[in-house]
């Protein structure tokens, strides 16, 4: 154990003992991080083979790994008649498109603002927006100001606006722009350029990696977003996709009504439990789908702000 | 003289352009915080429609002692604080375990797949968990349950039992984060110098010494800093996930109600505007205070990485 004994051992039993223990760290390290992706891996492979069960074998035996019966009825029935989700679709691809573009924008061009050394007020700025992560008004203020001064409930800018700025992304982005030599910016506005001018054409080109990985932050957080649309959308047309997911999932009654009354189904025989799962799946499909290849950006990023702390 | 000549609004002039380009945050930040931390009045007024914030008669103290008579406030307080609490603990050592484990054995293929694996679950928005979690703890066709009966066992009824829910919600919390800060410590380890380990493996040591002696004691200032900085939102919950997890079952609110869902509740279903704008500036103002002693623990321990 102790380094004493190991130093007046020979090299060889050195190098034996080594192979050893580097074994036993493999086995650990490989039975460990297999037994953890299981369980990282597992709920979803439910969820899919939740979906793909017969109803009738979900009430008589539960839910499953291994469907007892293959059905995909409740997918059949979902896309028979889609008009609700793809609706919702709709809201959750317009408003992650438009808000992702605007915020990247809006952070990035914040960002620059307070990451050129020569701008006199960029301590008090900073403080400015910094301060809104220390003290906040909380939840009852924030909601009555949108609803009752900005009028903004049932529409599609409340699902945009309060997810536009992320104080948090502002630093992260600034940090990443202190790093690009100022005499590039300098030497830029020797040449006449404006300061809105050198933001587009010299900056942004130059922060693509940062300008990446905050903006898929800011599209997963539009995207997954249901919180806003739990406060201010009682329209059925302006729900977005997660609130859809959630309102049919502890309403199943009310999905009965709507699809009776868009003639999906005639009574009550609805495959209320295979549903549920197979909407979760529709729900989560595209990010489940485009995470793989987006992961290595969010790696990437996490790395950039890890190491430069 | 100098000085004078060159006053406020030469300044204005001379950053008319940086000043425009920060006129939309500006404003942004002015509508949806400052503006509304005005609203915090409220928690001393009597809110009626008709009256609005600044019309509303005041009421003095009356929704704080409403707020802490109702036996609430120390339920919310203590839950809030504890799952934080659990959640750091447990959230930072399995990351890092887990990112030890990928630097020293892992092949590349397999550390590949391993990491896209563990970071899938951070991708998934709350209510998705929400309904894994029906899936796994549903009395009648729950996997849990199912898996229970097949072994010749009672059946658990999950959702009507305040004990199980701080281990499932700890369970949750770890397996969401578990990939993001996986990442961010397996980030620190790789930046630490490898002369050290070879050093060490000159000197015998074996690989758990090297371990032990080395990653573990070059993470503890990533670990100390997002430790602190964790410990300054410990009275912030996580209301997507509570209240997807639990929604409003009030069964199980003796264990999982926090401030969040306690604010949110008195809000939308009971109305109380007055009592619940006074526990949110409550909580706001338990929230400042344990930021500013994180930040002065952070100061003290490495002013670097201070947040200010």
């Amino acid at each position: 154990m102790s380094s004493t004994t190991a130093s007046i051992n020979s090299p060889d039993v050195n190098r034996k003992r080594g192979n050893r223990d580097k074994l036993l760290l493999a086995v650990i390290g490989y039975v460990t991080l297999t037994v953890l992706a299981i369980f990282c891996i597992f709920p979803f492979i439910l969820i899919v083979s939740s979906s793909l069960s017969e109803e009738s074998a979900i009430i008589e035996k539960g839910f499953q790994l291994i469907p007892s019966s293959f059905s995909t009825e409740a997918y059949s029935l979902l896309f028979k008649y889609p008009a609700d989700m793809l609706r919702a679709y709709g809201v959750t691809i317009s408003v992650t498109a438009i808000g992702t573009l605007f915020g990247l924008f809006l952070t990035s061009m914040t960002a620059y603002v307070l990451s050129r050394r020569d701008f006199k007020w960029r301590g008090r700025f900073s403080f400015f927006f910094f301060f809104t992560t220390l003290f906040s008004g909380g939840l009852v203020p924030w909601y009555l100001m949108i609803v009752n001064y900005l009028h903004l409930k049932d529409t599609l800018l409340v699902l945009i606006l309060p997810l536009l700025m992320n104080v948090f992304y502002i630093i992260v982005m600034k940090s990443f722009m202190s790093s690009i030599p100022d005499a590039i910016t300098e030497s830029a506005k020797i040449d006449g350029a404006g300061d809105f001018r050198i933001f587009m054409q010299l900056i942004v080109p130059l922060s693509k990696p940062a300008l990446a990985t905050i903006g898929l932050f800011i599209a997963l957080a539009y995207w997954n977003d249901w919180y806003n649309a739990l406060l201010f959308i009682s329209k059925s047309e302006l729900m977005p996709l997660q609130y859809y997911l959630y309102k049919m999932l502890g309403n199943m009654d009310g999905m009965r009504k709507a699809m009776m009354a868009s003639g999906a189904v005639v009574n009550t025989d609805l495959p209320t439990e295979s549903l549920k799962m197979a909407m979760t799946i529709v729900a989560t499909g595209p990010i489940l789908l485009a995470y793989p290849f987006i992961q290595k950006y969010f790696v990437t990023g996490l790395t950039i702000g890890a190491v430069k702390g | 003289m100098k000085q004078k000549q060159h006053g406020f609004w030469d300044d204005v002039k001379k950053y008319r352009s940086l000043l425009l380009m920060l006129v939309p945050a500006v404003l942004f930040f002015l509508l949806f915080a400052y503006i509304p931390m005005s609203g915090i009045i409220l928690a001393f007024k009597q809110y009626d429609y008709t009256g609005g914030v600044f019309g509303s008669p005041w009421n003095g103290w009356d929704n704080f002692k409403f707020f802490f008579n109702s036996g609430d406030a120390w339920r919310v307080t203590r839950n809030t604080a504890l799952y934080n609490i659990a959640f750091i603990v447990v959230n930072n050592v399995v990351q890092i375990f887990a990112a030890i484990l990928l630097f020293e054995v892992a092949g590349k293929w397999f550390r590949k797949i391993t990491q896209t694996v563990l970071f899938l679950p951070y991708f998934i928005s709350w209510v998705v968990v929400g309904a894994i979690a029906y899936n796994l703890f549903n009395f009648d066709v729950g996997t849990i349950n199912v898996l229970l009966k097949g072994l010749g066992m009672q059946p658990v009824d999950i959702y009507n039992t305040a004990a199980y829910w701080p281990v499932i919600l700890v369970v949750v919390s770890a397996w969401k984060t578990l990939g993001y800060g996986t990442i961010m410590y397996l980030a620190a380890i790789t930046s630490i110098d490898t002369e050290m380990y070879e050093a060490a493996e000159i000197d015998g040591a074996n690989i758990f010494q090297r371990i032990m002696k080395i990653t573990v004691p070059n993470l503890m200032p990533t670990v100390i800093i997002l430790v602190l900085l964790a410990i300054g939102n410990v009275f912030r919950g996580d209301f997507g996930m509570f209240y997807n997890m639990v929604g409003n079952n009030g069964l199980l609110f003796s264990s999982t109600d926090v401030i969040d869902t306690f604010v949110f509740r008195s809000l939308t279903t009971s109305n109380e505007i007055g009592m619940s704008a006074a526990a949110g500036f409550y909580q706001s103002l338990l929230g400042f205070v344990t930021i500013m002693l994180a930040n002065y623990a952070v100061r003290k321990y490495d002013k670097d990485r201070a947040l200010f």
